[in-house]
């Protein structure tokens, strides 16, 4: 077994469920015994993912999102958030910090956040067919 | 969503709650612009003390409240910020834009 640990979600893509995604990431990660800094970091990232699928995955309709944890060996917190969206059409252009497609109330900065609060981070999309983004962060081991 | 505020000498203080999110930012600019265009201040402060969370929807909030007070040549200052809305804050630069005080631990 690859994994030492794991939990699936899914739930439909309503802004009240942002609160709860980052809530319930946070309580399956707390096992492995993060800094509140650790926690605040990955709470956020799962924030912005899950941000983007509700208000650019599925921009006119409520569609499905899946939540994937797992706890790998070395301490490392494996999160893919993925949708069955619009796609993203030039990810390059998305990721690049304070572009966005959003209204004056998006920031743009979604990306850069998942970027730098989290130690590895991918994003695979296909136009008409929907996002994944797949982030890895590592809790310190404390002694 | 209703925040208390006050007005002092030309400096209006809001005392913002909570976590903001995309879910909740739009209310947060709402009230925010609101206060501003009511009371037009020299200062305005944003007091974070009693906000436990931000992602990037937060740093959209600082950007209106900073277009709103610029228009009205006034200026921006955000105070009482705690560990990670500061954490995401320096990550956006926008630390560098608007007068940030960290709370008091």
């Amino acid at each position: 077994m690859k994994f030492e640990n794991y939990m699936i979600l899914e739930f439909p893509s309503r802004s009240s469920n942002e609160a709860f995604a980052r809530s319930a990431v946070a309580c399956f990660a707390s096992q492995m015994d993060p800094t509140l800094e650790e926690l605040g970091d990955i709470r956020t990232a799962v924030s912005e993912a899950v941000t983007n699928c509700i208000v650019h995955a599925y921009p006119n309709e409520y569609g499905l999102i899946t939540l994937r944890c797992r706890i790998l060996k070395d301490n490392i917190l494996d999160v893919v958030v993925k949708d069955q969206g619009v796609g993203i059409a030039d990810i390059e252009q998305a990721r690049r910090p304070m572009y966005t497609t959003g209204g004056n109330d998006r920031s743009g900065m979604g990306f850069t956040i998942m970027e730098s609060f989290m130690t590895s981070f991918e994003i695979k999309s296909a136009v008409g067919k929907g996002t994944t983004v797949h982030m890895r962060r590592r809790i310190q081991k404390r002694k | 969503m209703q925040f208390t505020s006050f007005l002092d000498n030309g400096h209006l203080t809001v005392a913002l709650t909570g976590e903001i999110d995309h879910h909740c930012a739009k209310n947060y600019i709402q009230t925010i612009a609101a206060k501003i265009e009511a009371y037009t201040p020299e200062v305005c402060v944003l007091d974070f003390q009693e906000v436990s969370f931000v992602d990037s929807s937060g740093i959209a909030v600082v950007i209106n409240a900073l277009r709103n007070m610029s228009q009205i040549e006034g200026k921006l200052i955000l105070t009482g910020i705690c560990q990670q809305p500061m954490r995401v804050f320096r990550a956006s630069g926008i630390d560098k834009l608007v007068e940030m005080k960290e709370a008091v631990r």
